[in-house]
Order: C-alpha cells, then sequence, then structure tokens
C-alpha cells in the first residue's frame, strides 16, 4: 500500500525547476539559520557564511589561506609608533543600493560599533568587537576594559585613519573578519540597524536592517529569507571586481547531520558543511560526491595545572607527562577522523611563526618518562588526577573519553597512576578548566578565530591564568611584544621564539590539529575551503559555468 | 453543557500553571544556561557572570519564576536565543506545518484504517481478518522513528522517488499568506507549488500516521463486530433492506461514536506529538523546532514551545469531549 502511494505520487521530487538560465544556482545545506546578517551582532558560522558573501571587510584573506590581502583597502601605512593606521581605499565601489563607498561610509561603520550603547554593549551582541578591541566609546559596564580603538577619520574620499589606543600587531589580521565588514550608513539608518533591546533577557536587534536588508559591497546581494526554509542571495552585476559566477545561491537550513548527508545524495542540496567523521566513507564512497577538507585550524591540548602541591610544577614531571602521552596512537586510530595531525606547537602549521626547527619534540616514550620521574619529585607511581569531558564532541576532539583513555593507558605504562574525573561539558568542565579547578591534566582545545599566532598563543600563555597556573615572564614578554609589534617580519621571529621556549616550558601539550571536512557534489566547482571558513561562493561554479 | 465546558477551560488554569512551574524547573535542572548558550563556545566565567546579572538570571527562583509568568500570562512566550526572534511569532510561523502534517497523516490513517477495519469485521475470522489484525500489531510496535529512517532512505535516498527534507522545494517560490502550504498554494494558484508541498507531505504523512491507523483499524474492527450483532441491524436485514444500506446507515454510523472519540484523541496527539518525524524529515514545525531548541540549549523556545503543545494538547482533549457530548445524548455531563 505505501509502495502504491509513494510511486503513484513521485515525479522526480526535486528536480530544479526554476533556475535562472543564464546562471546557476547553488543550494547549499546550513545546520541553521543564521541569527541576524548585521557581521557586528553575530558570532556564529551560519550568519558569518552567509554575511561574508554580501559584505566585504578593508582586508581580505587570499582564498584557502589566512594570508591577509588587500580587501575595500588596496594598501595601509602605520605611524605614531603602531597608533595610526591610514588606509587607502578602493575606488570606484558602490553598495547594492547604489550609494558610494568612499572613506565617510568606513569610518562610519567604525564609529558607529565604537559608539555602541545599552543592549549592544552585552557581550553576547558584540562579541568580536569586545574580544578585538575590548571596550566602547563609553564603556557601562565595569566588565569592560577601556578600548583599543580611539576613532576613525576621513582623509579625503578614499583615504581612512584609524588611532588606537595602544600598538596592536594582530591589527589588520584582525579586520578581516567578517564581524569588520563594510555596510551602507544609508541602508543601516534607513532600517534601524541600531535599534535593539534587551527582550525577556535576549538580546534582539528591532529594525529590519540585519532580516530584510543587509546592504554590502560584496559579489552577492540579499535577496529573502524564509526562516526554516531558505535563505537567497543574487549575483551583484555591480560588483567592483571578478564578478560571481553564480546567479544564485540558496542556503538551506537543516539541523541534522545525517539529513545533510541525505539531502546531498538526493541531489536536494549541492554541498554542505561540517560533514560528520562518519559520513566520510558515504561521500567517498560515491562517485557523484566529493569531499573537500578545511586546512587545520585548531589545537586540542592536555593542561599541565602547576596548582600548589601539584606534581606539574616540577618541570621533569612535565617532561614525562609529555613523553607518557601516545599522541600519534591516538591520532593514527579510528578516534580522529582522516586529515587529523600530531600538534607540535600550539598553532597550526600553516599560520606564520610556526617554528619549523628548533622546536623541542616529545615522540611517545614510556621508559624515558619513567626515568624523568624517578629523577623528579614525583617518582613512580605518580599519583595525578585527569579531568576529561563528558557528553560531548568538539571538532578537535571528536571523543573525549576515548582520548582519556587511549592516554590514561600510555600515562600509566610510563609511570604515572592516573585517577579519572569527568564533568558536562557546560557550565561545569570549561568552569573547572579555566578557574584551574580541573586536576592536574585535563583535555581541552581551541579553534581560531582569525589568522594571527596571537589568537592562539596570546590567547593561552599570553599572560598569567588560573588555567594553567605559572609565571613565566619570559613567555609572557614574549607574547605582549609580539601583540603590540607592527613589523610583520619581527612578529615572525617573536613567535618562532615564543613556540619553543613554550614547548621547553611546557605549561600544556599540545597533541591533534584536526581538518573539518566538507561535502559537494562533484559538478559543483571552485570551492576553496578556508581554515577560517571564509569561503568565496563567488569563486564557484557547476558543471563548469 | 455549558457548565460542563466552563468547568473544563477552568480546570485548564490550575493544569497550564503546573505545567509552567515544571517546565521552568525543569530547564533550569539542566545541565547548562541560558548565560552560557547565548555566548557560546567563547564564554569566559567573567562574560557568564556578566550576562546572568544583566539579564537577572542570578535573581532567585521564585523571583524569575514571577518575572516568567507575567510575561507568559501578556502573552509574550519570550525570545528565541537562536533566532532572537519572538516565541510566539516563530510558533505562528510553524505551528500551521504541523497542524498540515498531522491532518495528512490523519487522513492517511482514516483513508486507510477505517475501511480496512470494517472489511477485517465484515470478514471475521477469514484470512483477511487475521492479516489486518497481523498488520495492525506491527502498525502500532514498529517505532515511528524507524519507520521514518526506513522509509526515507526506500524512497528517497535509494530510490529518489520523493523528496527526503522540508516541506517545499528551495527552487520554488511561493507566498504564504496564510503558513499552510496546500493553501498558499491554491490562493496563489501555483499548482506545481501544490503538487511539490504534496510530495513532502507523502512520507512523513505515512510514519506519522502509521500509529493512528492501526489504532483505527482495530476500534473500527471492534466497533463494527459490536454493532452488527444489534438487534436493530438484525430487524434491519430483516425488513429486507440491502447490505449497503444496512452497513453504511446503521452499521457504520452507529460504529462512529467511538471510531471520532478515537480519531480526536490521536488528531491531538499528533498535534502534539510529532517530534521524531519532523526531525527525521527536517519538517519545519514545532517538533523539530523543540528538538532543535533542545540541542542548542534555546531555553525560552524549551519553555514556549512546550508549554503551548500542552495547551494545545489540553484543548483538543476538551473539544473530543464536547464532540462526544454532542454525538452521543446519552452521556449527561456535569449531573
Amino acid at each position: 500500500m505505501i509502495a502504491l502511494v509513494v510511486v503513484g505520487a513521485s515525479s522526480g521530487a526535486h528536480k530544479a525547476s526554476k533556475a535562472p538560465k543564464a546562471f546557476k544556482t547553488l543550494v547549499f545545506g546550513t545546520a541553521s539559520d543564521p541569527v541576524v546578517l548585521d557581521g557586528a551582532l553575530v558570532s556564529d558560522g551560519e550568519s558569518l557564511r552567509v554575511i561574508d558573501q554580501i559584505f566585504e571587510s578593508l582586508i581580505k584573506l587570499k582564498p584557502g589561506t589566512t594570508k591577509v590581502a588587500p580587501g575595500l583597502a588596496t594598501s595601509w601605512k602605520t605611524a605614531g609608533g603602531g597608533k595610526v593606521w591610514t588606509f587607502a581605499l578602493r575606488k570606484g565601489v558602490k553598495f547594492h543600493d547604489g550609494t558610494k563607498f568612499n572613506a565617510a561610509a568606513v569610518c562610519y561603520n567604525f564609529n558607529r560599533w565604537y559608539n555602541f550603547k545599552g543592549a549592544f554593549q552585552s557581550p553576547d551582541a558584540t562579541y568580536y568587537w569586545q574580544a578585538i578591541f575590548l571596550g566602547f566609546h563609553n564603556n557601562e559596564s565595569s566588565d569592560l576594559s577601556p578600548s583599543l580603538f580611539k576613532g576613525c577619520k576621513a582623509k579625503g574620499q578614499y583615504s581612512a585613519q584609524f588611532t588606537l589606543a595602544k600598538p596592536f600587531g594582530p591589527f589588520i589580521p584582525a579586520l578581516s573578519l567578517t564581524n569588520f565588514a563594510i555596510a551602507s550608513p544609508t541602508a543601516l539608518k534607513k532600517y534601524g540597524a541600531d535599534k535593539a533591546e534587551i527582550r525577556n533577557g535576549i538580546f534582539t536587534p528591532t529594525g529590519t536592517y540585519g532580516f530584510k536588508h543587509p546592504t554590502g559591497t560584496g559579489p552577492f546581494k540579499f535577496k529573502s529569507w524564509t526562516v526554516g526554509e531558505k535563505l537567497e542571495i543574487d549575483r551583484f552585476a555591480g560588483y567592483w571586481g571578478t564578478k560571481a559566477k553564480l546567479g544564485k545561491v540558496i542556503f538551506r537550513p537543516i539541523s541534522n547531520n545525517t539529513a545533510r548527508l541525505q539531502a546531498l545524495q538526493t541531489g536536494e542540496i549541492m554541498g554542505y558543511d561540517l560533514v560528520a567523521p562518519q559520513d566520510y566513507g558515504a561521500i567517498k564512497g560515491n562517485s557523484k560526491l566529493k569531499l573537500l577538507t578545511r586546512p587545520a585550524f585548531n589545537v586540542a591540548y592536555v593542561t599541565l595545572h602547576q596548582g600548589t602541591g601539584s606534581p606539574m610544577n616540577d618541570l621533569k614531571v612535565r617532561q614525562a607527562v609529555a613523553y607518557g602521552l601516545n599522541r600519534t596512537g591516538l591520532i593514527n586510530s579510528s578516534a580522529y577522523p582522516p586529515g587529523a595531525v600530531v600538534a607540535k606547537e600550539f598553532q597550526p602549521p600553516q599560520l606564520f611563526g610556526y617554528a619549523k626547527k628548533g622546536v623541542k619534540t616529545y615522540n611517545f616514550d614510556p621508559a624515558k618518562a619513567r626515568t624523568l620521574l624517578n629523577s623528579s619529585s614525583c617518582h613512580v607511581p605518580c599519583k595525578v588526577d585527569f579531568w576529561y569531558p563528558s557528553a560531548v564532541s568538539r571538532p578537535y576532539m571528536p571523543d573525549p573519553k576515548r582520548n582519556f583513555e587511549v592516554f590514561k593507558a600510555s600515562l600509566e605504562a610510563s609511570g604515572f597512576d592516573v585517577t579519572a574525573h569527568t564533568a558536562n561539558w557546560r557550565p561545569d568542565y570549561v568552569g573547572k578548566v579555566t578557574n584551574g579547578t580541573a586536576g592536574d591534566l585535563n583535555l581541552i582545545g581551541w579553534t581560531g578565530d582569525y589568522g594571527d599566532p596571537d589568537n592562539f598563543l596570546g590567547v593561552f600563555f599570553g599572560t598569567f591564568s588560573e588555567q594553567f597556573n605559572f609565571h613565566n615572564n619570559q613567555i609572557f614578554n614574549i607574547l605582549q611584544k609580539a601583540r603590540t609589534e607592527t613589523d610583520q617580519a619581527k612578529r615572525v621571529k617573536l613567535y618562532e621564539q615564543a613556540n619553543k621556549i613554550i614547548m621547553n616550558y611546557l605549561p600544556a601539550v599540545p597533541y591533534a590539529h584536526t581538518s573539518p571536512a566538507l561535502g559537494f557534489k562533484k559538478t559543483v566547482n571552485g570551492y576553496k575551503p578556508s581554515p577560517v571558513s571564509l569561503e568565496p561562493f563567488a569563486l564557484v561554479s557547476i558543471g563548469g559555468v | 453543557m455549558l457548565r460542563f465546558v466552563v468547568r473544563r477551560l477552568l480546570l485548564l488554569a490550575p493544569i497550564v500553571l503546573g505545567l509552567s512551574i515544571l517546565v521552568f524547573l525543569w530547564i533550569r535542572a539542566l545541565p547548562g544556561g541560558p548565560a552560557e548558550a547565548l555566548l557560546g563556545e567563547r564564554a569566559t566565567q567573567a562574560r557568564i557572570a556578566d550576562v546572568r546579572h544583566r539579564y537577572g538570571l542570578d535573581k532567585p527562583l521564585p523571583v524569575q519564576y514571577w518575572a516568567y509568568l507575567r510575561t507568559t500570562l501578556s502573552g509574550d512566550l519570550g525570545q528565541s536565543i537562536a533566532s532572537r526572534r519572538s516565541v510566539t511569532s516563530e510558533i505562528a510561523q510553524r505551528f500551521p506545518a504541523t497542524i498540515e502534517l498531522a491532518l495528512a497523516a490523519m487522513i492517511f490513517a482514516i483513508g486507510i484504517g477505517l475501511p480496512l477495519g470494517f472489511l477485517a469485521a465484515k470478514w471475521y475470522g477469514s484470512w483477511f481478518d487475521h492479516l489486518s489484525l497481523v498488520g495492525s500489531l506491527l502498525g502500532i510496535s514498529i517505532p515511528i522513528f524507524f519507520l521514518a529512517v526506513i522509509l526515507k532512505y526506500v524512497f528517497s535516498v535509494k530510490l529518489g522517488l520523493l523528496p527526503s527534507i522540508g516541506q517545499i522545494s528551495v527552487l520554488i517560490d511561493l507566498k504564504h499568506p496564510t503558513n499552510f502550504y496546500l493553501l498558499d498554494a491554491v490562493i496563489e494558484w501555483d499548482w506545481s507549488a501544490f503538487w511539490d508541498v504534496l510530495k513532502h507531505l507523502i512520507l512523513p504523512a505515512i510514519a506519522l500516521g502509521s500509529i493512528p491507523l492501526a489504532i483505527v483499524m482495530r476500534i473500527t474492527r471492534a466497533a463494527v463486530l459490536d454493532v452488527q450483532n444489534e438487534d436493530y441491524v438484525r430487524t434491519a436485514r430483516a425488513k429486507g433492506l440491502s447490505p449497503l444500506v444496512v452497513d453504511s446507515r446503521h452499521v457504520l454510523r452507529n460504529a462512529m461514536l467511538p471510531i471520532s472519540t478515537i480519531i480526536g484523541l490521536q488528531t491531538g496527539l499528533l498535534l502534539s506529538g510529532a517530534v521524531l518525524t519532523e526531525t527525521v524529515f527536517q519538517y519545519p514545525g514545532i517538533g523539530s523546532w523543540i528538538t532543535n531548541a533542545i540541542f542548542n540549549r534555546d531555553y525560552p523556545v524549551i519553555q514556549g514551545g512546550i508549554l503551548f503543545l500542552a495547551v494545545v494538547f489540553v484543548l483538543v482533549n476538551l473539544l473530543v469531549d464536547i464532540s462526544y457530548a454532542i454525538l452521543n445524548p446519552r452521556i449527561r455531563y456535569g449531573r
């Protein structure tokens, strides 16, 4: 009976029927709808993916890398010891509403963010502004630090001058963030982008700008958004650069991973992000599909907490842990998807500042670990408390319990007596790790936001933190110097030096970088996976068109 | 009758109040919290504390509940953390999809279950009767989730006959004046869209309708068996009425009372319980929305959505009771 009903109704259920003739349509499966299409107000990947196609920043990244390149700014120079930055802006650029892109528009955007008030100063509203520039013109909370950004002035039509409170080395890479993309001031004002309130405890934009009228300079312009069904962007024929090869991109929210895979198999979507490792085989084994991997931009590590009375205060014990963790065995096991590599430093290898040589490595060596322990303050069996999170999967740590079990076994073979502890990821586990109460050892990791080592090393070891609980002025000073240095060559050297010192000092042991994967129809060409997920759909074509 | 309805409506208040307390406490007993959900991965303890303070999440539970109750009573179910839209407007957008799916599933269940049950009773003890009983047992026993996965795998992924997800193909532009997509397609006079929406309904409706189908079939069979041995049916036959007239006017009409009750109850259940089917087929109704909210810790949606479904369930039950009273004049409520 069921078969009769189904067969009777079938007639090619999901064939494209209304695609534009000249340019093709790409249907891309997303994990959810965006929150709002205003880059300043979001931090989630699905919002940023769409915003990145409609808007552009002053700086962009070369596709597939974290190397900066001219975006809406064609060149830039610094003066005043790194406190003043002047950007030469691209001429002949128009916003999707037909208004002109110029220095006044750039400063309008930056000054808008700098002058955010009330609800906009909530950390959930402006996460990235606060992460990079710390505070606002008038901070309304004592938790906010003074702003690093001090103002933007138009110097003529196509030159914008920024003033910072102090030199900030990662300033240029940070400007490549989609959160700092330039929007049409006319549209921002017309559609109430600055209207928002805290409604029932949730930051809620109340204007229509971010839902119906996002207006940038990008190769695609916003067309429509039906929440839960689809979001459409159309090719912008007036784009200043190489125009999009596609006529339209439709983002279709499909929250379930298996449903996304099946939709790719049936042809209801042509690509999707964050393929589950268990689905790699299904995509690779299908002659019509292909798997693309994104360069690794994360790190999984074991914290070695140097708390009062902890054996981790002794460098020899920390070295013994490093030799006692079977990192290669874990990464080569089925616990990690293909493409994962053993981490040797605390930043991804393709990021500048990665020390290619001269870094101490720690291959699994139980005998050496035991020898080190017996010459340390914690003889065999050295008792350690080891924490891992339960009921969670992170891109850099798909199965924490499995990681823990592999490490426990290898540490016990290396002379440690491991006591297991676990807690739920949020809020207990992460809270315990960050406030330094998750034992001597714990499993944790990080995914980077933008292409600068400060976003890795600076976050972990730039200053004292309860998580690691160590004071090493040599490390702190180098990382602070690298943070304020504006000469790129000098920064590279400082981070290389920092990586070497850190791997000697061992405040933690890095063990994995993983590469998230995307699934596509084989007919989709030109999609270049980016380590920071900034992938221009303008380069994509279907079937060679 | 009026007294009965009023009494039932008054009973609704303590039920909803009790439910609101349960849901409120349950949400707060879950690991994690709204502040963590709002800030996501990168939350530091200081930021979490800041957000908790800003949004009053550090206040005592009774104070928080009172604030929640006040806004809820004013018809405001809060804002979704994920979409920043009001829960009420999301319900208004998604509930029509759930109703459409529930109705399609019931049409499937009644359209097949009723004739099957009737014929099984007519041919009582035959191979057809036995086969129907086994079939209905299977219908009740197979978990909906499993059936949905199998249907989708076979008819969408393997055979490519029907869509695997959603309510309408993304390449079709259909305006949504009512959010009932079939109705919208009719209003827009877009028959290709109508056909497309219908195709998206088939597999979820079959999966969701499988249990009601089995129940309707069994109840119909039992009711018809019961009625066809009544004196008045024997009299009708003795009068020489044709079997068709006897069956339609005397047997089926009288058997409809328990059948219509069960149909009402099942519809109420489907309206409030299409969670699994909607999730498997990514059908954008209330069920999949709440499931996502649970995974994303979208507390206002979980809170508002569950409360809304509970009220729907209670109201549908009330309607069933009222219709029962209307259909069966022998029942005297409130006496």
